[in-house]
């Protein structure tokens, strides 16, 4: 234990340099989000992740993004247990109607101003399950999407870029 | 115990079933097995319909074990439930009915269980779709959950939605003071349609939806779908694809194991832990996707090989990797050993008895954990596990200690085998054309061992070549009732290590 707290002393630190926000299209929609409503919340976003029906791979990255490598907290961003104490809420999957009636609970119990990220394809489109009997599809079409992350699933590099984005740093 | 050979007429198995013998029975052989199914001795594998037919994947307890699958033909929309002699098939029957209309006749639960009233439609996979019920008997708020009596108890509901960043599923506790008495799970809530999306899908397009049943173990399932169509079509990938497919498994492996074994201690509130397995398992998707391009390796294998291959710079990436893994892995597993306050919160926590993980025929590492000495790449071996050398890890204790332990050791074995694996890596091509129409009407079936366990992929083409129903069962089907054993008469606050110790699919049992 000794050794491994010493080594992490010693050695330059793990976690990557913050990514470069160069994608036109999402400085465009950084554009759009309001002033008013950002001047608010300040540098910081709470998120809440909602997993409306995923097949987990987007989970896997988006948990990712909180390892030291990427530190997702360095940049005011974390996730928080309830969506009452969230500003944005993360959502995946192509919305599995068996849960759609937990997304939009969620969404009603997130205070406002909030916004709501579309994270991976499936989020995005509905990707491979587009069509299926079982399946809404995206997720603008449950409730507003401010911002999507396409990706199956995205990289954390990627999510991360699309919420420094919304927080426009 | 009785060998699978006394009780099924083998010799008349058909013959377009590849590489088991499937032998269609009548009632009284089906309840035979059901019966020999509940004494124990046998393993069932998985229980599924195919319009009105319904299948049962089973293995004898032989040494190595005999596998094979019984149809039955239902008649009048029923056949006799399994689950009435064998606890583990209640839900697989209660999906089963709820996908295909068959009633399973006896079947002791007779809730739904994936269908929560919303689809608009009934029996999706049926062979004919009925309306959907009528009004909201299968929503989830008349969920009937099962009642539990006595005094000083009170229930937590939690979720769908959880606390952390993880799937949804709701579980229903009932506790005394700070003691579960109880916990019912009710699953579910991640149903996407799977397997109605796979009939009538080409191959390849099957394939990538098999990578999706559930993303953690992507690898495993296309795999485990490659292997059942390459056997139904009769061909085998060239030699270098079968050698980076072990190669992608032995990575995703690795990779889940690291992330449990950091997520279980940090539900200890040990973070350094989590850190570090967090650190390591970034590096293992890094090298995963130096290697192949994709950092969970989705869609890389496809039927009939491997979608890309590995170049100069991959091969240093995974030198290094396990150069790596190879320093920090004994130095994590030593201070998860020596310290009190973790060992504490994980020794003869959510005990499971051997007995259980036997009668429910658990694989993967909750099984091994307590003591089911069962893994594919050793038992039913498929190449090239036949020709590497590694120990299956097994403990008895079948506590979360045991299981993080299993974890430890596999990630050990991994390691071994890429070891192994990289000098042995033949040359040559990476595909090989699939003649989809080779395999008309024929069907397949594979067993792939997976992070977790057993993943069993089915599949029966049709006059095409294309896909007319495939099968996916998760190894998590036969965990996720042991969750509802291993967490009783603990704390609620032992709840998370316990799950997390288990780490079950939702996606892959919600289908």
């Amino acid at each position: 234990m000794r050794n491994l707290l010493l080594d992490g002393l010693l050695r330059r630190p793990v976690t990557d340099r913050a990514p470069k926000l160069d994608d036109a299209e999402l400085t465009a929609l950084a554009a759009r989000i309001d002033v008013a409503a950002r001047r608010r919340l300040g540098h910081s976003l709470a998120i809440r992740e909602v997993d409306a029906g995923s097949c987990n791979g987007c989970e896997l990255e988006i948990n990712a993004l909180q390892n030291a490598v990427y530190d997702l907290e360095r940049f005011g961003l974390r996730f928080v247990a309830s969506p009452r104490h969230a500003d944005v809420l993360l959502v995946t999957g192509p919305v599995a109607k068996n849960m759609r009636t937990a997304l939009e609970r969620t969404y009603e119990a997130t205070p406002a101003p909030k916004w709501v990220v579309a994270a991976g394809d499936c989020a995005v489109s509905g990707g491979l399950f587009a069509g299926s009997y079982a399946c809404v599809g995206p997720v603008s079409a449950v409730v507003p999407v401010s911002l999507a992350i396409p990706g199956c699933p995205p990289t954390p590099h990627e999510l991360l870029k699309g919420l420094l984005t919304l927080l426009g740093s | 115990m009785t060998p699978l050979a006394d009780l099924l007429d083998l010799d008349r198995a058909a013959t377009t079933h590849v590489p088991w013998p499937r032998v269609l029975v009548d009632a009284d052989t089906w309840l035979d097995v059901a019966a020999l199914l509940g004494e124990g001795g046998w393993t069932l594998l998985s229980l599924w319909a195919d319009a009105a037919r319904v299948h049962m994947a089973i293995a004898d307890d032989a040494v190595p074990p005999a596998v094979a699958v019984v149809s039955l033909d239902a008649e009048d929309g029923g056949y006799p439930s399994v689950g009435r002699y064998h606890p583990a098939a209640i839900r697989l029957e209660r999906a089963l009915r709820d996908l295909s209309g068959l009633q399973p006749e006896g079947l002791p639960d007779p809730r739904p269980w994936l269908d929560h009233g919303t689809w608009g439609v009934s029996a999706p996979l049926g062979a004919s779709q009925g309306e959907p019920a009528a009004g909201t008997e299968n929503a989830p708020e008349s969920y009937a959950f099962l009642r539990v009596d006595g005094e000083n108890l009170h229930e937590i509901p939690v979720g769908p939605v959880h606390a952390g960043v993880i799937e949804p599923g709701h579980f229903r506790f009932t506790v005394d003071g700070e003691t579960v008495v109880r916990l019912e799970e009710r699953l579910g809530y991640t149903h996407k349609g799977l397997e109605s999306l796979l009939a009538g899908s080409t191959l390849d397009h099957a394939g990538r939806l098999a990578g999706r049943a559930s993303g953690d173990s992507t690898v495993a399932y296309a795999l485990a779908f490659a292997r059942a169509a390459e056997a139904a079509c009769a061909i085998t990938p060239p030699p270098r694809a079968i050698w980076l497919r072990a190669l992608m498994a032995e990575l995703e492996r690795m990779a889940n194991h690291l992330g449990d074994m950091g997520a279980v201690c940090n539900d200890a509130a040990f973070s350094i832990m989590h850190a570090h397995c967090g650190v390591l398992r970034e590096r293992v998707l890094r090298a995963a996707a130096a290697c192949f391009g994709h950092r969970l390796m989705m869609d890389r294998i496809v039927p009939g090989g491997v979608a890309v291959d590995i170049d100069a710079a991959g091969l240093d990436a995974l030198h290094a990797l396990l150069r790596e893994i190879g320093r920090h892995l004994p130095q994590l597993a030593e201070i998860y050993d020596q310290t009190a306050s973790l060992q504490d919160r994980t020794v003869s926590t959510g005990l499971v008895r051997p007995e259980l993980v036997r009668r429910f025929g658990c694989g993967g590492h909750v099984g091994r954990a307590s003591g089911r000495d069962f893994d594919t790449r050793r038992d039913l071996p498929y190449p090239p596990y036949d020709q590497l050398r590694f120990t299956v890890a097994v403990q008895t204790e079948g506590d979360v200690n045991a299981r993080v332990w299993v974890r430890i050791r596999e990630i050990d074995q991994s390691v071994g085998l890429i070891n192994q694996i990289l000098p042995l890596l033949p040359t040559g091509a990476i595909r090989t054309p699939v003649d989809a129409a080779a395999g008309a009407g024929r069907e397949g079936m594979a067993l792939v061992e997976s992070f977790r366990g057993d993943v069993l992929a089915w599949l029966r083409l049709d006059a095409a070549g294309t896909v007319a129903r495939c099968h996916l069962r998760d190894p998590s089907w036969f965990q996720w009732p042991l969750l509802e054993a291993a967490i009783e008469g603990n704390i609620v606050a032992d709840f998370p290590l316990c799950n997390k110790s288990f780490n079950c699919s939702y996606s892959g049992a919600d289908l």
